[in-house]
C-alpha cells in the first residue's frame, strides 16, 4: 500500500517536471523563431480547424453508436395507454430536436473548419441583417408553438381527474419502503391522520377504535404520558440534565398531541369508519388490473419521496402533510410483457425518485399487472383492514403478528402472479 | 501592430504618472485586503479554482462507485479513509454527501462566484474605461464573504458526521430533520450558514457591478456601445440582486425550522419513530422559493459565459458580432423570462396542473432568444477569418454545448414528457451540458483570452490546445451517454443500480456498461485539467511577457498598460468613439479599430 502510494507520488512529480521541461524547450524554440505565444501559426490554425471538423464527425459516430446500442430499449415499450402517447410525443420531439441539433452543430463545426484564416482573404464585414434575424426568430417560434400545443394537450389529459369507476389505491411512502392501500368494496379510501399511527395502524387510518387506541397508546403506552410523568417526578431517579430536558420536551409534545386526539374524538363521526375498515393494506408487491384505470393517492410519512413508474411513464412526488395524485391505465400484463421482452424474470417496478436518505436507492416495490379474473381472485383473497386490525389487537404481540400475516399473504399472492 | 491606438496612447503617457499608482503598497493591502478590482478578480479566480478542483475530485470519487459498485479502490480510500470508505468502498451516506457538495460547489462557488466574480471584476472597469469599481471597499468585502463561505463549505467535508447530504437543492423535510440522515446535523447547518454568507457576498458584489455599469462609463461609452460582455455581466448582476434574496429567505426559514422549532416547511411528520407536532407547513413552499432563485441562477451562470464567448468569437473571427442589438435583446429577454419559468422544476410535485401549463409556455419561450443567440454566433463565424486560439476553441465549444444541452431542455420543459424522465440521468445530462459544460467552457475561454490582461504574461498555447481537446472529448464522452442512462429510467442520486437486478437484468447490464464509459471519460477529462492547472500556475511566474494587445482587439482593456497600476490608465481615461466590434471594417487600414479611435472623416458608425 505505502509503496504503491510512494511510487504514484514519484510518478506524478516526475510527470510535472517532464511537462515543465517540455514547455521550456518549446518556449526556447518559439523564442528562436521570434514568434510570440499570441501569434497562432498557420499550421496550428489549419490543424485545429481540421480537428474541429474531425471532432464533429467523431461526435456523430459516437451518438449513432450509442443510439444503435442503447436507444430506447433500456426501459422497454410503454405499458400504459398514456405511456404510449408519451412515447409517441417524445419520439416526435426527438426527431424535431435532433434535426435542429445536427443542423446547428454541423454549421458551427463546418464553419470553424471552412473559414479558418487564409492569407489575403479578409473577413466579410456583416454586422446585421434584419431579414435573416426575422427568419430565425420566427421559424423556431413556429416549431415551438407546435411542440407546446401537442405537449399541453397531452398534459391536460394526463392530469385530468380520474374516472369515478377507476380503481383507487393509496401508496404510502416512508424511509425506505412503499405500502399500498386498496380502497376495498366501496372503492373509497378511508380517511387518515398521522397522529393515529400506532403499531397496528401504520397508515394512521381514522376509525372510532383507532382513535381510542391511539389515545391509550399516547397515555399509557411504554413511552406514554403517564410513564414519562412518573419518571420525571420520581425523586429516586438520577438523570443527566440533557436526558431530563429531552424527556420534558417529549412530554410536552405528547401533551399537545393528546389534546388534539381528544378533539378528534369529539368531532369524529363513526359513520365514516366503514370506508377505512374495508380497505386492504398490501406490502412488497403492488397488484394492478390490466386495462382498468387506476387512481393513485400518495402520502409520505417522513420526507419527500417520488413514486416513479418507469414502465408506465408515470411519476409523482409524495409530500408529507399533503396528498398528491396521478393515474394511468396499464395495458400489458406482466406475463405478456415478459414474453414481449423475452425475459422470464422481468417485472414492473415502482421506484423512489427523490433523494430521501442513505438507502434511497433500495426503496422500490415490484408491480404485477394481472388479467381481470386473476386480479379479482387475488383481491378477494385479501383480508380487510378491519380483520387484520382486530386479529392483531387480540393477539399478544400485535406488531409481529401483523408482519407474519403480511408475509404469508405475499407468498400466497406470488403464486397468483405466476399463473 | 496596434498602430491606430498608439497616438492616443503616447499622448496619455506624456502627462500620466503623477495622479495614480506608484506609492508603495504593503503586501497585505496589495495581495490580501486589496481594493483593486483586478486583484479581487484574481482572488475570486484562484479561490474558485481551488473549489472547482475539490468538486471535480468529489465527482471522480462517486463516479468510481457508480462504475464499479462495491469494489474497493485505493484512490477512494486514500481520500476518504476508513470512516467514509471502509476497504475503499464508499458509504451510502457519504455518496449522497459527495453528490450534494459537488453540486453546491460547482453551481455556486465555481460557476457563480468564480465565473461572474472573476470576470465582472476584471472586465467591468477595464472595458468601461473606469478607474475601479464604484466601491472598492464593498468589492473587497464581497470577496471576503465569498472566501469565508468557501472555507465553511470546504470544512464541512471534514466534520465527524459528514457534510450536508440532502442534494444540492436541500429540499426539506430531509434537510430539516437531523434524524433522517447523518449529514443533516452539523453538516447541513454549516451548508446553510455558508450559503447565507455566500448570498450576502454575492449581493454586495452585484450591487457594485450594477452601479459601476450605470455610472462609471467613460466619455462616449453609451449603453449601446458597451461590449456584450458588460451587457451580460450587467443583466447577470440584476438577476442576482432580484433572485438571491429569495434563496436567502428560504435558507433562513429552513434554519428557523431546524433550530427554532418553526413549521414553515414541515407538516404531519413521523421520523425515526418520533411523532413531530409541526403542522401546516409546506415542503412545496421551499421548492418555490428555491427555484425562484434556482432558475435565474442557471442564467446567472450562463450569461457571463455567453458574454465572454461573444467577445472572443467576434475578436477571433475578425468580424463584428452578428446582430449586436439582437444579442442585447436576447440577453434582456432571457433575463426577464428566467424569472417566470421556475415551476418547470416542479411539474411533478403535485403543483396545480394549470400552473404547470403556464410554466411550459414561458419556459419554451426562452428557446427563442436562445436560438437567436446560437444563429448569431454561427453567422459571426460565417465568412470570418478565424484565428483558432485556445480561447476561440473553447468559445466555439461553448456554442456547441449550448445547442446540445439546449435541445434536450425543450423535452424537459414539456411537462407531459417531463413526467417520464424527471429526476433521471436525462436531467443530469441536460444540465451538465447546457449549464456545466457551457459555463466551464466560457470560463476557460475567458481565462485563456484575458490571462495576458490579468497576469501580464501569456499562457502556453500548445498546452492550451491539448487541454481543449481533452476537455471537449472528455466532457461529451461523460455527458452524452448519460441521456441513455436516463432514457432507461435510471433515477439520479442512486448509490448503485443493483435494484435493477431484481426486475430487469437487461436494463441493469446496459446501465452498468454506460456507467463504465462515463467514468472512463470522467477520469480522462479530470487528468486533462491537470495540464491546465500546470499551465496556469507555471505561466503566472514564467510565461512569456504579454504584448499590450495580443489578440488585436478593439475593447478598452487592451489600451491599458500591461503593468497593472491602481486606476488602470495613467493620465486621462480613454474616450470612446465607436462600438466595440469594428473588425475588418471596409476602408480601414487594419482589420480592427479600437473603441477609442475617433471616426475617420466620412466614416459612418456601423
Amino acid at each position: 500500500m505505502m509503496v504503491s502510494k510512494l511510487i504514484a507520488l514519484i510518478v506524478i512529480i516526475l510527470g510535472v517536471i517532464a511537462v515543465a521541461q517540455l514547455v521550456r524547450v518549446y518556449e526556447l524554440t518559439a523564442k528562436l523563431r521570434n514568434r510570440g505565444e499570441h501569434e497562432i501559426s498557420t499550421r496550428d490554425n489549419n490543424l485545429n480547424g481540421k480537428m474541429m471538423f474531425g471532432f464533429m464527425i467523431a461526435l456523430y459516430i459516437f451518438i449513432a453508436w450509442l443510439m444503435l446500442r442503447f436507444g430506447w430499449t433500456g426501459r422497454g415499450e410503454a405499458a400504459s395507454t398514456i405511456g404510449k402517447e408519451t412515447d409517441w410525443l417524445l419520439n416526435l420531439n426527438f426527431i424535431i430536436l435532433f434535426a435542429a441539433f445536427i443542423l446547428t452543430n454541423s454549421l458551427l463545426f463546418f464553419f470553424s473548419y471552412k473559414y479558418v484564416k487564409k492569407e489575403g482573404v479578409p473577413a466579410y464585414f456583416f454586422p446585421h441583417n434584419n431579414k435573416l434575424e426575422m427568419i430565425w426568430t420566427i421559424v423556431p417560434a413556429l416549431v415551438l408553438a407546435v411542440i407546446i400545443v401537442l405537449g399541453l394537450k397531452k398534459w391536460n389529459e394526463a392530469t385530468a381527474n380520474a374516472a369515478n369507476e377507476s380503481i383507487c389505491i393509496e401508496l404510502f411512502s416512508k424511509q425506505f419502503d412503499w405500502t399500498a392501500r386498496y380502497s376495498g368494496q366501496d372503492n373509497k379510501l378511508g380517511r387518515f391522520d398521522y397522529k393515529l399511527t400506532t403499531d397496528n395502524n401504520e397508515l394512521g387510518l381514522l376509525t372510532t377504535e383507532s382513535i381510542d387506541s391511539a389515545i391509550v397508546a399516547m397515555e399509557n403506552g411504554p413511552n406514554g404520558i403517564n410513564k414519562l410523568e412518573n419518571k420525571l417526578n420520581d425523586q429516586r431517579l438520577m438523570m443527566i440534565p440533557e436526558d431530563r430536558e429531552k424527556m420534558e420536551l417529549d412530554l410536552s409534545r405528547k401533551q399537545r398531541m393528546i389534546r388534539l386526539l381528544y378533539q378528534m374524538k369529539e368531532r369524529h363521526d363513526s359513520k365514516i369508519d366503514k370506508h377505512a375498515w374495508d380497505d386492504i393494506i398490501q406490502k412488497d408487491t403492488l397488484y394492478l388490473c390490466v386495462n382498468k384505470e387506476h387512481e393513485f393517492n400518495f402520502r409520505a410519512k417522513d420526507v419527500l419521496h417520488s413514486a416513479f413508474f418507469p414502465h408506465f411513464r408515470a411519476q409523482m412526488n409524495t409530500v408529507p402533510g399533503m396528498v398528491t395524485r396521478t393515474k394511468f391505465t396499464p395495458d400489458i400484463t406482466t406475463k405478456a410483457m415478459r414474453e414481449r421482452m423475452n425475459n422470464p424474470k422481468f417485472n414492473y417496478v415502482l421506484m423512489c425518485n427523490k433523494i430521501c436518505g442513505g438507502a434511497h436507492y433500495k426503496m422500490k416495490m415490484i408491480i404485477v399487472v394481472l388479467e381481470e379474473k386473476d386480479y379479482k381472485k387475488w383481491i378477494s383473497s385479501k383480508k380487510s383492514f378491519k380483520e387484520n386490525y382486530f386479529a392483531a389487537t387480540s393477539a399478544p404481540a400485535p406488531s409481529s403478528a401483523m408482519s407474519a400475516d403480511s408475509t404469508m399473504v405475499t407468498k400466497d399472492t406470488a403464486s397468483v402472479a405466476m399463473n | 501592430m496596434a498602430a491606430v491606438s498608439h497616438d492616443s496612447h503616447g499622448h496619455n503617457e506624456a502627462h500620466g504618472h503623477h495622479d495614480h499608482g506608484h506609492h508603495e503598497e504593503s503586501f497585505v493591502s496589495k495581495y490580501i485586503f486589496s481594493e483593486d478590482h483586478k486583484m479581487i478578480g484574481k482572488q475570486f479566480l484562484i479561490t474558485a479554482t481551488f473549489m472547482g478542483i475539490v468538486a471535480m475530485l468529489l465527482s471522480i470519487l462517486f463516479r468510481i462507485q457508480l462504475a464499479w459498485p462495491g469494489e474497493g479502490s485505493d484512490f477512494v480510500s486514500f481520500f476518504l479513509g476508513e470512516t467514509w470508505a471502509p476497504g475503499g468502498v464508499l458509504k451510502e451516506d457519504m455518496y449522497l454527501g459527495l453528490v450534494t457538495i459537488h453540486g453546491t460547489i460547482m453551481v455556486f462557488f465555481l460557476l457563480t462566484g468564480g465565473l461572474s466574480g472573476t470576470f465582472s471584476n476584471i472586465l467591468i472597469p477595464l472595458q468601461l474605461g473606469a478607474r475601479d469599481m464604484a466601491s472598492g471597499f464593498l468589492n473587497m468585502l464581497s470577496f471576503w464573504f465569498f472566501c469565508l463561505s468557501s472555507i465553511i463549505m470546504f470544512v464541512s467535508l471534514f466534520i465527524e458526521t459528514g457534510p450536508a447530504m440532502a442534494g444540492w437543492t436541500v429540499y426539506p423535510p430531509l434537510s430539516a430533520l437531523p434524524q433522517a440522515i447523518s449529514g443533516n446535523g452539523l453538516g447541513m447547518t454549516m451548508w446553510l450558514f455558508s450559503m447565507a454568507i455566500f448570498i450576502a457576498g454575492s449581493l454586495i458584489g452585484s450591487l457594485n457591478y450594477i452601479v459601476t455599469v450605470l455610472n462609471l462609463r467613460t466619455k462616449g461609452m453609451t449603453m449601446t456601445r458597451m461590449p456584450l460582455t458588460i451587457w451580460a455581466f450587467f443583466v447577470t448582476a440584476v438577476l442576482g440582486v432580484l433572485s438571491f434574496p429569495v434563496l436567502l429567505s428560504a435558507a433562513l426559514l429552513l434554519i428557523m425550522d431546524r433550530l427554532a422549532g418553526t413549521s414553515f416547511f414541515l407538516s404531519d411528520i413521523i421520523v425515526g419513530g418520533e411523532m413531530l407536532t409541526n403542522h401546516g407547513g409546506s415542503p412545496i413552499l421551499f421548492q418555490h422559493l428555491f427555484w425562484f432563485l434556482g432558475h435565474p441562477e442557471v442564467y446567472i451562470v450562463l450569461l457571463p459565459a455567453l458574454g465572454l464567448s461573444s467577445e472572443i468569437i467576434a475578436t477571433n473571427s475578425r468580424k463584428p458580432i452578428f446582430g449586436y442589438k439582437a444579442m442585447i435583446g436576447s440577453i434582456l429577454a432571457i433575463g426577464f423570462l428566467s424569472f417566470i419559468v421556475w415551476g418547470h422544476h416542479m411539474f411533478i410535485t403535485g403543483m396545480n396542473p394549470f400552473l404547470g401549463s403556464v410554466f411550459v409556455f414561458t419556459t419554451l419561450l426562452i428557446a427563442i432568444p436562445s436560438a437567436v443567440k446560437v444563429f448569431n454566433y454561427i453567422t459571426t463565424l460565417w465568412r470570418g477569418s478565424l484565428v483558432l486560439t485556445p480561447a476561440m476553441l473553447f468559445a466555439i465549444g461553448l456554442v456547441s454545448t449550448f445547442i446540445s444541452g439546449g435541445v434536450t431542455g425543450i423535452i424537459l420543459a414539456d411537462s407531459a414528457l417531463d413526467i417520464a424522465i424527471h429526476d433521471t440521468y436525462f436531467v443530469v445530462a441536460h444540465f451538465h451540458i447546457v449549464m456545466g459544460m457551457s459555463a466551464v467552457f466560457g470560463m476557460f475561454a475567458g481565462v485563456y483570452h484575458w490571462f495576458p490582461k490579468m497576469y501580464g504574461r501569456m499562457l502556453n498555447t500548445r498546452l492550451g490546445y491539448i487541454h481543449f481537446w481533452i476537455t471537449i472529448i472528455g466532457a461529451y464522452g461523460v455527458f452524452f451517454p448519460m441521456h441513455f442512462v436516463g432514457l432507461a429510467g435510471a433515477p439520479r442520486r442512486y448509490y448503485d443500480y443493483s435494484v435493477y437486478n431484481e426486475f430487469d437484468t437487461n436494463s441493469y447490464e446496459m446501465i452498468m456498461d454506460l456507467n463504465v464509459i462515463v467514468t472512463g471519460f470522467a477520469i480522462f477529462a479530470a487528468l486533462g485539467q491537470l495540464l491546465f492547472l500546470f499551465n496556469f500556475f507555471y505561466s503566472i511566474y514564467r510565461g512569456p511577457k504579454a504584448p499590450q494587445n495580443p489578440w488585436n482587439s478593439t475593447t478598452l482593456e487592451w489600451t491599458a498598460p500591461v503593468e497593472h497600476i491602481h486606476g488602470n490608465w495613467p493620465g486621462e481615461l480613454p474616450t470612446v468613439h465607436r462600438w466595440p466590434y469594428d473588425y475588418s471594417k471596409p476602408g480601414a487600414d487594419q482589420d480592427f479599430i479600437p473603441q477609442n479611435v475617433p471616426l475617420a472623416e466620412g466614416e459612418e458608425e456601423h
